[in-house]
């Protein structure tokens, strides 16, 4: 089912933390929300789901409306799924009961219930789990209840609170692949909070960077990288730094810039116009080169498989970021070239 | 702002059809009647209650005191400017001011002793304090007079027993006081204990760290912080001890000093309900005076708390060294001479053939056991009664708590911590003030119905559900606060409608701290006086106003007699309360963690 946000505020008070967002979300999308804590994603999610009103705008899942002026649907007559944050299996039930609720509560009897949902616990390899409480599984097991509890409910649409926040750091990487291997099964519409770039990238169809209560950019991880919408986006994904910098020439998708240290380069661009504009320098778009310009290393961290090195080039207002095959030391002069870039959009 | 909404991968991009079977319900469902069969429906239940319970009587009383003839200004003043009232009011405040500061010594010092060193046994401790709260005030004062009087086993046995025919020196003015402390000794020893389980265990430790030795992390460290834990206890004691009744009207009388709750009680003992509205007038003076304790407190430990930053840890354990085993001791000898050797005299009268005979191998009989159990139609009465009325008003209690606290986290929150105020309230106010209430409020005939309420169960029923609302409701406020709130909406995006929630995952999940606030109303219940004390009449005796009249009329043997039955009870009611509170939170249980 598809998810229609048409305008939709909430405020606490003086702030709003869902500020007038208006987006489409197709039907089978995996489709990310990606912020800061503190910028209304959670709030959007609860919306969504009925917990929490709308002070302004409307809601429509599956071109049905849920939520508007004078509607509120609540939460248990709209059919979302959610999957929270500390995952709320409740502890008076055993694992079954707390998959088989959601049939029960459609209105079969408990022990009817009880047989449909040992089909779902044994799509997330829990069958020998079923007469456990919640207290005694693992956090993975936990979450894999609650993944089931959704499919038991028979959801297209499936909301999920930073499900992976609660995880230890080696357990994420396999619940992720649970989470990929989950959504093409259940084929439901998913939309996914999370603060961690990485999981968003990892995991989405669609990113939504959201700021202030707002959307910044809506695309799919790779575009969110390589050409993002404006200053905010461009330092919240990946590494990288922005530089004020003037267009001397466009061409299409193309243009030419002159830094503040008078180097011209050529980036990529959306369509850039004649004048004063940003351009972002990722890692990637920065190489060492004897017959480059010269730049001070400020520091050097190990980042795994490369060298991360800081260099502050002269007559430029910010250091720059490239990947360098060795240790730098501090002090130390390199030589590098710029080989590309992107030019943010112009106000 | 302007959005890049690229053209989705493949997978994305799927043309919507409407999937009409995949919603589960439709709209129209929530817009009927339906919608006010859920949480509207138990909204209105509470609502009626709490008019019943609070709004009716309180109300009432305002209005007979302050706008019937004879009432107003007029009748407040002709109040105040009474020798007798100006006396009782007097000798209320001065006995609960003193007995709030004794008690705060007293308790406060335990509280600190236990709470903050390595002392073995504390939950036994504890429970062994929290029996001067549950024994009933005139159960104390009748155990107390045994053990100080002229014909004392105690006294005897030391040589030092006053001679016979002498005045008790309990009744006193002294007397009243030392037992009005000795009762909200627990109190302020509660109040102190929760304060230091919330005080952070790295506060202490940093002035250690900073050189400061035991005294000095005492003097400049925990006792400011504790400042408005005494405060509140302080005002907690001196609000309880100013609506006590049993040990006032026990010692008090012979003693001649009466205080404002005995002489109301006298007043309509002696003349009937024609004074309803005198009694009125004193009710609101009194009622007064215990909410403005209440406000003050609240005011002044507002301006006096420090924020304490940081989680609740592992409570503090200052080492005694080797004075512990001494400690210990004697903090058992105090709590064996203050709890247990009054018991005992209060047995010791129990089992003798008459009042005065010394207690011995050969004058020893259980005859006033078996005449308050089987002989004795009033005292069996009084039994089934008071245990029918403790059953219902925990069962009650916790029926109208649960919904409470069910409803509070809803949308329709506000208009019940407006309830969970009114309940609070009737908690503070005297018990007289409440038992009065309902016999204003319900002595007519019930509009409609042509019946009137008084001399039936049901009045002190009411009335005890007025009073001890606020005490089931803690430990199912506490409950619910301590609940993910995740998992009642994980029950809604489930699908399952308000009376599913709440049968499925609320009860199952508050039951363990609804149970134990059931008991602790059913412990309170099963040892009043002062509400029954007025609203009891034939058929309708309590087992509170049985001992006391008892022992007013000079039956002390089988006023003991049944105050020992009634102190097993109430020990095998905590023993309960002690197994149900395995399974709960720390602090629900007074005496536990």
């Amino acid at each position: 089912m598809s998810i229609t946000l048409s305008n939709i505020s909430r405020r606490y008070g003086a702030s709003r933390a869902v500020d007038g967002l208006s987006a489409t979300i197709p039907t089978g999308c995996f489709f990310t929300v990606l912020g800061p804590s503190g910028c209304g994603k959670s709030t959007l999610l609860r919306m969504i789901a009925g917990l929490e009103p709308l002070d302004e705008g409307s809601i429509a899942l599956q071109g049905r409306m849920v939520a508007g002026p004078g509607l509120h649907l609540p939460p248990e007559a709209r059919g979302v799924g959610v999957v929270f944050q500390s995952y709320a299996l409740w502890p008076h039930m055993d694992v079954l009961g707390n998959v088989a609720f959601p049939i029960e509560a459609a209105g079969a009897s408990r022990a009817a219930a009880r047989a449909k949902a040992a089909r779902h616990l044994q799509s997330v390899d829990l069958e020998g789990f079923a007469e456990r409480r919640p207290a005694d599984l693992s956090g993975g097991q936990r979450q894999r209840v609650a993944l089931a509890r959704c499919l038991a409910a028979q959801a297209r649409i499936v909301l999920m609170d930073e499900p992976l926040a609660n995880l230890d750091p080696h357990l994420r990487a396999a619940m992720e692949e649970e989470m990929t291997a989950f959504h093409a099964r259940a084929g439901a519409t998913t939309l996914f909070i999370t603060h961690d770039q990485r999981e968003a990238m990892a995991l989405s169809d669609l990113v939504a960077v959201m700021r202030a209560g707002r959307f910044e950019q809506i695309a799919s991880p790779q575009e969110l990288h390589d050409s993002p919408a404006n200053a905010f986006v461009a330092g919240f994904i990946g590494r990288g730094v922005v530089l004020d910098a003037e267009v001397t020439a466009t061409a299409s998708g193309r243009a030419t810039l002159r830094l503040s240290n008078d180097l011209h380069i050529e980036a990529r661009a959306g369509n850039a116009k004649l004048g004063p504009a940003q351009v972002l320098l990722r890692p990637g778009d920065l190489r060492l080169d004897p017959s480059g310009v010269s730049g001070r290393v400020l520091a050097c961290a190990y980042r795994g498989d490369h060298w991360e090195a800081h260099v502050q080039a002269d007559r430029l207002a910010k250091p720059l970021i490239l990947k360098v095959p060795q240790r730098a030391l501090p002090r130390e002069t390199l030589r590098l070239a710029v080989s590309g870039g992107w030019v943010l959009a112009q106000d | 702002m302007k959005l890049q909404t690229r053209p989705a991968l493949p997978k994305c991009s799927v043309a919507d059809k409407p999937m009409s079977d995949d919603l589960r319900a439709a709209p129209a469902r929530w817009l009927g009647l339906r919608r006010f069969a859920g949480e509207p429906l138990l909204l209105a239940i509470v609502a009626l209650a709490a008019v019943a319970l609070f709004v009716v009587p309180l109300g009432a009383v305002g209005r007979l005191a302050l706008f019937s003839t004879g009432g107003g200004v007029d009748a407040f003043w002709a109040a105040i400017s009474s020798r007798s009232v100006q006396r009782a009011l007097w000798n209320s405040l001065e006995s609960a001011a003193l007995a709030a500061a004794l008690a705060v010594l007293l308790g406060g010092g335990l509280g600190l002793l236990i709470g903050l060193t390595d002392l073995r046994g504390r939950v036994a401790l504890s429970f062994a304090i929290l029996m001067l709260l549950m024994i009933p005030p005139h159960v104390t004062a009748i155990a107390w007079m045994q053990m100080l009087g002229p014909s004392s086993v105690l006294l005897h046995a030391l040589g030092a027993a006053p001679p016979p025919g002498t005045t008790n020196p309990l009744y006193s003015r002294e007397g009243v006081i030392a037992l009005l402390a000795l009762q909200q000794v627990p109190i302020v020893y509660l109040t102190l204990r929760a304060a230091l389980r919330a005080f952070p265990r790295d506060l202490a430790e940093a002035a250690r760290v900073n050189g400061a030795g035991p005294w000095l992390l005492m003097r400049r460290v925990i006792l400011p912080v504790m400042g408005p834990a005494f405060l509140a206890g302080y005002a907690l004691a001196f609000v309880s001890a100013l609506g006590n009744f049993g040990v006032p009207a026990l010692l008090g009388i012979p003693g001649r000093y009466v205080t404002l709750p005995v002489l109301m009680w006298q007043r309509l003992a002696s003349s009937g309900p024609s004074v309803l509205a005198d009694l009125a007038v004193l009710a609101t003076l009194i009622a007064t005076v215990a909410l403005v304790a209440v406000w003050a407190q609240m005011r002044l430990s507002r301006t006096w708390s420090v924020a304490l930053i940081g989680p609740a840890q592992q409570p503090l354990r200052l080492g005694l060294g080797r004075a512990r085993p001494f400690v210990e001791a004697g903090l058992w000898a105090l709590l064996a001479l203050l709890v247990l050797s009054p018991m005992l005299a209060m047995l010791a009268t129990a089992l003798v053939p008459t009042y005065g005979v010394p207690l011995g191998p050969d004058t020893v009989t259980l005859r006033h056991f078996h005449e308050v159990i089987f002989t004795q139609a009033v005292t069996a009465r009084a039994f089934a009664n008071s245990a029918g009325l403790a059953l219902a008003a925990g069962v009650g209690v916790a029926g109208l708590a649960l919904a409470i606290g069910a409803l509070l986290r809803g949308p329709l929150g506000t208009g019940m911590r407006g309830v969970t105020m009114l309940a609070e309230i009737a908690y503070a106010v005297p018990g007289l003030v409440i038992s009065i209430a309902f016999i204003i409020a319900f002595i007519k005939p019930l509009p409609g119905l042509g019946i009137s309420l008084y001399g039936t169960h049901a009045i002190i029923l009411g009335a005890y559900l007025s009073a001890f609302l606020a005490v089931g409701l803690k430990p199912v406020g506490v409950a619910f606060a301590a609940l993910d709130p995740a998992l009642q909406e994980a029950a809604r995006v489930s699908g399952a409608g308000f009376w599913r929630r709440l049968r499925r995952i609320d009860m199952p999940l508050i039951a363990p701290a609804a149970a134990s606030g059931a008991v602790l109303v059913m412990l309170t219940a099963w040892n009043e006086v002062t509400l029954s004390s007025i609203l009891w009449t034939r058929g309708t005796e309590t087992l509170g106003t049985v001992i006391f009249n008892y022992e007013n009329g000079g039956y002390s043997t089988l006023a003991s007699a049944m105050s020992i039955i009634s102190v097993l009870a109430t020990l095998a009611l905590m023993l309960l309360l002690h197994r149900l509170g395995r399974n709960l939170p720390p602090g629900l249980i007074p005496w536990r963690g």
